[in-house]
């Protein structure tokens, strides 16, 4: 039985509009791009990562040295072009802020690069071997897991000093833990599919099914663990900050600013509010990023 | 059952024993030493206090030692608070400390399983939203932030609370500091449960439960509660990790006389009896939580056999 | 007519526009009978039930008539509808591995029926319950009475699911697809259970099933479904004996016989079921139908009738 000549063309551009539509990557973005509140902050977050880029040209005043021409600390004037106010050493909040606004960002960015590295390392060689060394290696990130890791991460900071290196490091390996169980967890179900089998049995090479198939399945997860783990990581070092363990004088970052503002907030709020404003923005936007993904790549839904 | 519970603390003892060994051998090998002064003491003085804390010993012995004691529950003396040892100190903080985390927790389980459930029954309606925004806010904003903002608000600018300070306890002094630790657990409690209970309502046995005529209120309380709060019920461990992590910051902020206060206090001291002490008294607390929340989840889904 | 369904039209709205799941259907169904629904996935043969037991999705929606016993159901409140599921009329779905609640006791899921429905005391619906299960041939029901689901085989599992059914003495039972999750083995013994309860208690079945074999001995009449549409509808011997839709057709050719001597290869039906959101404008069998000619491009096909008891939506006049 055939399909009848009658009117192919209608016919057969809707059934390959059918199958595009439904390639995953091409929906996903689709979806992603429909989401408001992540588009939205994708746009804030973009917006937030130029100022930082910029920040030296964006204001007159250096983010490490005082102006003796006004108040220690001195509110908001737009004026003297102090669009935040200054700090109690009289140096400029707004330039301070974007400057802050770097240290968060790279730290979030490459510890989160760090966990992924051990993580992606660690989960996919559990998953690929399989067994009992898949079993030891699950039940050691068991353990860790029920341990009190930030703990650890400031033992780490008071022992060998605040080294922001350091910092990178430890919190890449405290956040690889969930990352090593989702790429294990998506490598085994991947490993178990019809499709690599039968990518197997038609002879194609090994790198063609690591990189063809099982690269773009476990990478949906991922991108979506990797966008949450950011504002994670931010948010670990803003705290070590807080406590006065993050880094050091000059260099700022959010934490140390809304620290600093924390002690002051009765005689200059200012101190307290444009930092933890900036700190919340990001934080909400990398969460909604991550909320928009997670929902644009769930293939439940579809 | 009970043979299960004493396998896994079993398996805790070399845990405990791999943490409290890293953590030695990581204070001792660190640079600089807790008597460090900007002043450089006299070389007999120096000799003296280290023999005070046995710190003229080979590192080795010292090890042994410290192992020795932590065994017979003893933690040794604080560097910083001279006439106190380590125990006094978790002695005096941690009932302080249990309290603020318990209160935190309950509320947390109250509020956010409420919240949650209502939400998911009412997808988007104008309660999931408000729901889902201001937890996706309790999320976003960190404890260190909205502990001065609430102080601000309602110790300063409104004056109804005390800013800080614990009072002996009293009901007024606990209000900020116990918001301020629930309020993210309640929003990740809130997301859970919202997140769980749509994927439960949406499944099969719920639509069984529909087909048999039972009632609404029967479906939704006997038949998905129990298995939307599963996830609930296995987040209570890294939950707990967190308010104890979060205490940490609050005590600071408020003043509150709990552990954190404590641990803080030492670290910025180099105090490091009080910080390995409170390290290994809340890993031990922590994987003896885990092991309760292991127990519970046995209990709340019959297809896990404990055994 | 215990179950009369007239102009039943479902859609759901989705992310990417609505999609018209049912397309204005009219069956019945007489008590007693057992009916066979037949279609692929996607042909609506589902939704239009789950419509009638008021159990669509959230973002789906029924319009049309539902007279059950002479009373309109469709569109009642979920409290109304309640006096009426599992006591009137039951359903059994496909999966039984995760349709029973696996945190429940088997005795509670059964007992709560009865409570609420009936008032029974707990002694009494334990005793109907434990009777259900004899009926449908659990082996050692008191002892298995207080297993949770995972502890039951899938066959048993099913077995559960229509004791549960039962309970009331429904006039109307539905079954969606109950043996498709199964062992082949077990098929044909639920099929055949269902068969012997639906004569033994007087009890009207409707059999919605993918597989034309599992209709065949045990419906009385047959509704064949295609894109949301019914496309036939006959009793099932007739049906066997000369389809009168291309779909139909295809179906039962591509059914294996075994009493099929020359060893042709099994056929099967080209090409996809069709897309729900981009149905062509006339049949939607259009592209999979070696007959198709100018009208059915254009225009859908009225479902007519073409003896006392066989209809068809087809423009053939006949097929050859």
């Amino acid at each position: 039985m055939k399909i009848k000549p009658i009117i192919p063309d209608r016919l057969e551009s809707i059934s390959e509009d059918a199958v595009k539509g439904r390639s995953l990557w091409h929906d996903a973005r689709r979806r992603l791009f429909q989401n408001k509140a992540a588009v939205i902050s994708m746009v804030i977050l973009g917006i937030i990562v130029v100022l930082a880029i910029l920040a030296p040209y964006l204001s007159p005043w250096p983010y490490d040295d005082p102006d003796w021409g006004y108040d220690f600390p001195g509110p908001p004037n737009a004026e003297l072009k102090h669009w935040f106010g200054t700090d109690g050493n009289g140096r400029d909040l707004f330039v301070r802020t974007l400057y802050g606004a770097r240290i968060s960002l790279m730290v979030g960015i490459l510890a989160t690069s760090v966990s992924l590295l051990i993580g992606v390392t660690y989960g996919a060689t559990a998953g690929f071997i399989g067994g009992r060394v898949d079993n030891i290696m699950m039940r050691i990130v068991d353990i860790l897991y029920s341990l009190p890791f930030m703990f650890f991460v400031i033992l780490l900071m008071v022992f060998f000093g605040r080294n922001i290196f350091l910092i990178f490091i430890a919190l890449g390996a405290v956040e690889w833990l969930t990352m090593a169980r989702i790429v294990r967890g998506q490598t085994l179900s991947v490993k178990k599919k019809e499709f690599i089998e039968a990518a197997h049995a038609t002879g194609v090479s090994t790198r063609k099914i690591i990189t063809r198939h099982i690269i773009p399945n476990v990478l949906g997860p991922v991108i979506v663990y990797m966008t949450l783990t950011i504002p994670m990581v931010i948010l670990t070092e803003s705290f070590l900050s807080f406590l006065g363990l993050g880094v050091q004088e000059p260099l700022t970052s959010w934490g140390v600013l809304i620290s600093e503002g924390a002690k002051q907030m009765e005689s200059a709020p200012w101190l307290l509010i444009f930092p933890a404003i900036f700190l919340a923005i990001t934080l909400f936007c990398f969460n909604f990023i991550g909320d928009g993904l997670r929902d644009a790549l769930d293939p439940k839904d579809r | 059952m009970l043979s299960y519970a004493l396998r896994r603390l079993g398996s805790a003892i070399p845990t405990l024993f791999i943490i409290i060994t890293v953590a030695f051998f990581m204070m001792r090998l660190a640079p600089g030493g807790p008597f460090d002064r900007e002043k450089q003491l006299p070389p007999e003085i120096e000799a003296n206090i280290l023999k005070a804390y046995n710190l003229d010993k080979p590192i080795h012995l010292q090890y042994l030692d410290y192992m020795k004691n932590i065994l017979r529950g003893d933690f040794g003396p604080s560097y910083k608070y001279l006439d106190f040892t380590v125990n006094d100190l978790i002695l005096t903080g941690f009932p302080v400390s249990m309290r603020l985390g318990l209160y935190a927790i309950t509320i947390a389980i109250v509020i956010g399983v409420t919240a949650g459930t209502i939400a998911a029954l009412k997808q988007n309606s104008l309660f999931d939203y408000l729901v889902m925004g201001v937890a996706m806010t309790g999320i976003a904003i960190p404890n260190f932030v909205m502990a001065p903002l609430l102080a601000l608000v309602f110790g300063v600018y409104l004056s109804i609370l005390p800013v800080a300070g614990w009072g002996g306890g009293a009901f007024k002094y606990q209000i900020l500091p116990v918001i301020t630790l629930a309020l993210p657990q309640v929003a990740y409690i809130a997301r859970l449960t919202r997140g769980s209970m749509v994927e439960i309502m949406n499944s099969n046995f719920i639509r069984t439960a529909r087909a048999k005529g039972l009632s609404e209120k029967i479906v939704v309380v006997r038949h998905a509660l129990r298995g939307g709060l599963l996830p609930v019920v296995s987040y209570l461990g890294p939950a707990t990790a967190a308010v104890i992590t979060g205490s940490v910051v609050i005590e600071s902020i408020f003043d509150v006389p709990g552990i954190g206060r404590y641990f803080v206090n030492g670290a910025l001291n180099r105090d490091y009896p009080v910080v390995m002490g409170v390290v290994i008294f809340y890993a031990i607390l922590i994987i003896v939580l885990n092991l309760i929340v292991d127990l519970v989840y046995g209990f709340f889904d019959p297809r896990v056999k404990v055994e | 007519m215990l179950l009369d369904v007239q102009n039943l039209t479902t859609r759901f709205h989705t992310h990417d526009g609505e999609v018209c799941a049912v397309n204005n259907i009219n069956f019945s169904v007489e008590a007693g009978e057992c009916l066979g629904v037949v279609g692929e996935s996607g042909s609506g043969k589902t939704q239009a039930f789950l419509s009638i037991m008021g159990l669509l999705a959230k973002n789906g929606s029924a319009d049309g008539q539902v007279y059950f016993d002479g009373r309109q159901i469709l569109g009642l409140s979920g409290n109304e509808l309640n006096n009426l599921r599992g006591v009137e009329f039951s359903m059994i779905f496909q999966d039984p591995m995760t349709s029973l609640n696996p945190f429940m006791r088997i005795s509670r899921q059964m007992t709560e029926v009865l409570s609420e429905h009936q008032g029974l005391s707990e002694k009494d619906a334990v005793k109907r319950s434990l009777d259900l299960l004899d009926l449908v041939g659990i082996p050692e029901a008191k002892k298995r009475f207080s297993m949770y689901p995972h502890e039951f085989s899938g066959g048993m599992r099913q077995r559960v699911m229509i004791a549960m059914a039962l309970l009331c003495e429904p006039k109307l039972l539905i079954a969606d697809e109950p043996t498709t999750a199964l062992d082949v083995t077990v098929q044909a013994q639920i099929l055949e259970l269902i068969a012997r309860l639906g004569s033994e208690l007087n009890m009207a079945t409707v059999l919605i099933t993918h597989d034309l074999g599992v209709i065949a001995g045990l419906s009385d009449r047959v509704m064949v479904m295609y894109g949301g549409r019914i496309v036939e509808k006959a009793p099932v011997r007739d049906l066997f004996k000369q389809p009168q839709h291309p779909y139909s057709k295809g179906l039962l050719e591509s059914m294996p016989r075994v009493d099929d001597s020359n060893n042709k290869s099994l056929y099967t039906i080209p090409g996809q079921p069709p897309d729900l959101q981009a149905l062509p404008l006339g049949c939607a069998f259009i592209p999979r139908c070696e007959h198709a000619f100018a009208p059915c491009e254009n225009q859908v096909p009225d479902l007519v009738k073409i003896s006392s008891d066989r209809f068809k939506a087809c423009h053939l006049e006949e097929l050859p």
